[in-house]
């Protein structure tokens, strides 16, 4: 594990708010315009949320990433909960197994310039997105 | 952490802090409601300013208020969405649709009032 990853525990609704805030600090710290801190902080809520919802407890990882010129903020969030059955539908504007309205992961995926997922079911889920300094 | 609910005549005023947990706006929402009902408020602003997220659940939750005070009778109206955080609702999808929206509180008073008269 690379020095500077900031871990933030999942385990209640107050510690999204924990999280959102040190994404919002870790983007500003970095250099990001306020727009883009925010857009950061943002899918840091929805992720946090997920595992809230999904999975009750897991963990949201922050770090600082470089490109071969640039640099940027890397967010993974990962639980072992029951997992994704279709990734492809989760990833629809408007789907959700939670009955809330579902636009978190494709929303997560607009605001945030990388976005990977790996979940099957029973396995947990893990999401992990990146966005890059304009 | 509380919100603070504030009476203006026939207004609620409620103001919102940045770090609001899922549970916190749960609450206002039951709160802000019981408060229409006790003093038969006619309009309702939520002053948003300090929020520097709103994610799906605060935007869901916003307009979810202004759909139940709408029930009784009355008029919400939500001042001070920054615009950093108008940009990523309308990334995330959430466009607060149905839901009276103004500058600031000055505004959101102004729009009230004249909703008021076109009623009376």
């Amino acid at each position: 594990m690379p020095a500077g990853d900031i871990r933030v525990a999942i385990n209640s609704d107050q510690d999204i708010v924990l999280a959102r805030q040190k994404g919002r600090g870790l983007a500003t710290e970095l250099g990001f315009s306020a727009v883009d801190a925010t857009f950061i902080a943002t899918a840091v809520s929805e992720l946090a949320r997920n595992i809230l919802v999904y999975a009750r407890k897991g963990e949201i990882t922050l770090r600082a990433i470089h490109g071969s010129n640039r640099k940027g903020i890397q967010v993974v969030a990962s639980d072992d909960g029951p997992g994704i059955v279709d990734i492809r539908q989760a990833l629809r504007d408007g789907f959700s197994t939670s009955g809330s309205l579902g636009l978190g992961l494709p929303g997560v995926r607009r605001l945030m310039d990388e976005f990977e997922i790996a979940s099957q079911p029973g396995q947990g889920t893990m999401v992990a997105v990146k966005k890059w300094r304009q | 952490m509380e919100v603070p609910i504030l009476k203006q005549g026939e207004v609620l005023i409620a103001t919102f802090q940045a770090a609001l947990s899922d549970a916190d706006l749960e609450n206002l929402r039951r709160g802000l409601l019981q408060q229409v009902v006790r003093f038969r408020s006619r309009g309702v602003i939520v002053d948003v300013t300090a929020m520097d997220v709103m994610d799906s659940f605060a935007s869901r939750t916003l307009r979810e208020i202004a759909h139940m005070i709408r029930l009784r009778g009355a008029e919400t109206v939500i001042v001070g969405i920054q615009p950093e955080v108008a940009f990523a609702m309308v990334q995330l999808g959430m466009t607060l649709e149905g839901v009276a929206t103004a500058l600031d509180l000055e505004e959101g008073l102004a729009y009230l009032i004249e909703k008021f008269k076109s009623i009376d």
